[in-house]
């Protein structure tokens, strides 16, 4: 899987999430630039990575996580064989 | 959820989200949604409406407060969507963090202020098992356990003290690692083996003091735990439950709800070619369907027959809907030696070859119950799939056509979901096919007196009592069609009832030649300043219609009215939509109509002194 595939992937979910159409990711997108992104949604969006790919973060990196940039690389990381 | 259709696809669902009202969000809560989908309803419904709750509903808007030991948040939208799947307003209020004690405890608290209609308790298996060590002595292990169920029960009498509302209490998840292995119960300090005897003391605990169970440990032990619980989440949220998971654990909150309203399912339909045994009957004949011993797939229609006939045990009418010529339809039910369902276990039975829904419809006609209370299945997606659109009120399961599936599938979606059984539930199946009985008498009777004198019924009447409570209440929240006033009760209300010294509350039980129709009529009255007896609420199945009860319940309820001093008896008839066949109920019986909006509403009066009982078939007596 391509970088940009994943970016595509995680705007449906963070879409789906907030309920917002018009949310454009970029690496450098923090909690702090989205409404209502709080802990709650960063567990709901975890948990909708893990069932769409079949994976399971580690505690580790998900305290590691500080940007959508961040997020991307794991799933990257996780997804390649 | 897997007994749920596909949601809609992304593009048609995003569409459908923008222009919610509460009757295109109901639709859209009957597929099977994931959590985030689950959110999205919620949340989109919520912006539309608001908190309003929509006019009109069958069901009363239920107030439930959740009271937790942990963070339950996730699990909120998934309650409300399962009572929207059940066509029914849920409201939530969730104590502070922690502090469910001091807020039932507290009369100032925001829970009291709330006023909650249920009360779910749900106390998580860390904060139940605190303090328990391996270091702790039997004893010391089982003071800890009284403790607690102490503690527990007290959460539960103050609740019910102060809302005088139903209890849910939800059961802790096995979530502790074992110390000793597959015989923790030896290590009485073990927190494993701690929440696995306080589950199980939770079972008779509940059923004596009228407390419901959400049974979560029961559903992680056939899903797996993992499927519940992530001890990450716990550590980084303190959920003890799994967002993943909500949709389910929502559901399963809906399905206690509707219970405790009376709004269970009541009646199985099923398809017989390939869903009752294998093959086609009318092509394949006596000898060709597949069913029975020898073949993998033969002992699975068994099975699920043999599920059927349990379901019908516990009070679940099983009806057929087949396409087949009839007389081919019943001769596996007369001849197969195999067949576990019998023609005496099919209340109703259609097989022709009109379309499923117009069939569906012609069951729930002949059983006089609401098609909403009817669950289809059939192996065949085109008949799902018609019913679905045509009757959407009628649950179909997404079966598949793997018949080891099921028992299974029909089952996790608690369809059924009962908190008592009641003698009526027992005997059910064999009243409904009484009435075919009397039906074919009546077809031969030459007049309709001779008919009644000849049923010999005996109308037998009780005040409300505690062990009639769990069908009177029944009754009074699923009676749609012949209910005056259609005022729904819970069973605090109806206790209310029985404490009422100026007033009564009435069930009438019906016995003729072909049995014991049950308790099959509920009249509450009470008394006015004006010494007037107001029937409060006058209801009656429909099953015994035409049959002289009416006026006879009469004759009783103005009996008791004059024992209470009464002066004259008032009657009310409140329109819904669904119970004009009582609009001049009152009228019929020989009261005076006092007033009439343009509604259709009326209040009718008859003056006791002047009243004379009628003369009817049916012998009445208290008993």
């Amino acid at each position: 899987m391509q970088a940009n595939e994943v970016y595509d992937q995680l705007t449906d979910i963070f879409r789906d999430v907030f309920m917002r159409d018009d949310l454009a990711l970029t690496p450098e997108l923090t909690a702090k630039d989205v409404p209502g992104w709080d802990s709650f949604k960063q567990i709901e969006i975890i948990i909708a990575l893990e069932e769409k790919y079949g994976i399971k973060f580690h505690t580790r990196e998900l305290d590691s996580l500080h940007n959508v940039g961040d997020l991307a690389r794991v799933v990257l990381g996780k997804t390649q064989h | 959820m897997n007994w749920l259709p596909e949601p809609p696809v992304a593009a048609e669902w995003r569409a459908a989200l923008r222009q919610l009202s509460w009757p295109a969000a109901v639709a859209l809560a009957q597929a099977r949604l994931d959590f985030i989908r689950t959110n999205q309803l919620d949340e989109m419904l919520r912006r539309a409406l608001g908190d309003a709750i929509p006019p009109g509903l069958a069901t009363k808007a239920v107030r439930l407060a959740i009271l937790g030991s942990c963070t339950t948040a996730q699990l909120h939208p998934a309650i409300r969507v399962a009572g929207l799947r059940r066509n029914i307003h849920v409201t939530i209020y969730e104590s502070d963090y922690g502090q469910y004690w001091q807020e039932l405890t507290d009369p100032n608290s925001g829970l009291h202020a709330f006023a909650p209609t249920i009360v779910l308790l749900a106390l998580d298996a860390h904060h139940l098992a605190a303090g328990l060590t391996a270091a702790v002595s039997a004893e010391e292990a089982e003071a800890a356990l009284r403790d607690i169920q102490d503690r527990i029960g007290a959460c539960w009498r103050l609740a019910r003290e102060a809302f005088r509302c139903p209890v849910i209490h939800q059961t802790a998840l096995p979530l502790h690692p074992a110390l000793l292995g597959q015989n923790e119960y030896r290590l009485p300090g073990s927190k494993a083996a701690f929440i696995a005897r306080l589950n199980a003391a939770l079972r008779p605990m509940s059923d004596a003091e009228g407390v419901d169970l959400l049974a979560v440990d029961d559903r992680a032990a056939r899903d797996g735990l993992a499927a519940w619980h992530d001890p990450g989440l716990w550590h980084r949220a303190k959920q003890e439950i799994s967002p993943a998971i909500a949709p389910l654990h929502g559901d399963l909150v809906g399905r206690l709800i509707a219970a405790k309203l009376g709004r269970s399912f009541k009646c199985l339909v099923m398809d017989l070619d390939n869903t009752l045994w294998g093959g086609v009957i009318g092509d394949d004949g006596l000898e060709g369907i597949v069913l029975g011993q020898g073949s993998a797939l033969g002992e699975a229609f068994v099975a699920f027959q043999g599920y059927a006939r349990e379901l019908s045990r516990r009070g679940v009418i099983l009806a057929v809907c087949s396409k087949n010529d009839e007389a081919n339809a019943w001769e596996p039910f007369d001849k197969h030696p195999e067949m576990v369902l019998k023609r005496t276990d099919i209340a109703c039975f259609v097989a022709n070859w009109s379309d499923k829904a117009a069939n569906i419809r012609a069951i729930a006609g002949q059983l006089n119950i609401g098609l909403d209370s009817l669950v289809f299945v059939d192996d065949n997606p085109f008949e799902r799939s018609l019913v679905r659109q045509e009757l959407p009120m009628v649950a179909v399961p997404e079966i598949g056509d793997d018949p080891t599936r099921y028992a299974d599938i029909v089952a996790d979606a608690g369809y059924f979901e009962g908190l008592a059984v009641t003698q009526e539930d027992r005997a059910r199946t064999g009243q409904y096919r009484g009435n075919a009985l009397r039906e074919a008498m009546r077809a031969s009777a030459t007049d309709l007196p001779a008919y009644l004198r000849g049923l010999e019924m005996q109308l037998i009447w009780r005040r409300f009592d505690r062990i009639g409570l769990a069908r009177t209440v029944q009754l009074i929240n699923k009676t749609n069609q012949f209910n005056l006033t259609t005022r729904r009760y819970t069973e605090d209300d109806v206790s209310a009832v029985m404490r009422d010294a100026r007033g009564f509350g009435l069930q009438l039980r019906l016995l003729d030649r072909f049995g014991d129709n049950g308790i099959i009529a509920i009249v509450i009255g009470r008394m006015t300043a004006e010494d007037d007896l107001l029937i409060d609420t006058w209801l009656m199945s429909c099953r015994v219609l035409g049959r002289q009860v009416e006026p006879t319940t009469l004759n009783l309820v103005a009996e008791r009215a004059k024992g209470l001093g009464a002066r004259r008896l008032v009657g009310e008839y409140v329109p819904t939509g669904k119970n004009s066949m009582v609009r001049d109920h009152y009228e019929k019986l020989g009261f005076a109509v006092t007033w009439r909006d343009e509604s259709g509403a009326s209040r009718a009066v008859l003056d006791l002194a002047g009243f004379t009982p009628a003369e009817t078939f049916i012998d009445m007596r208290e008993g």
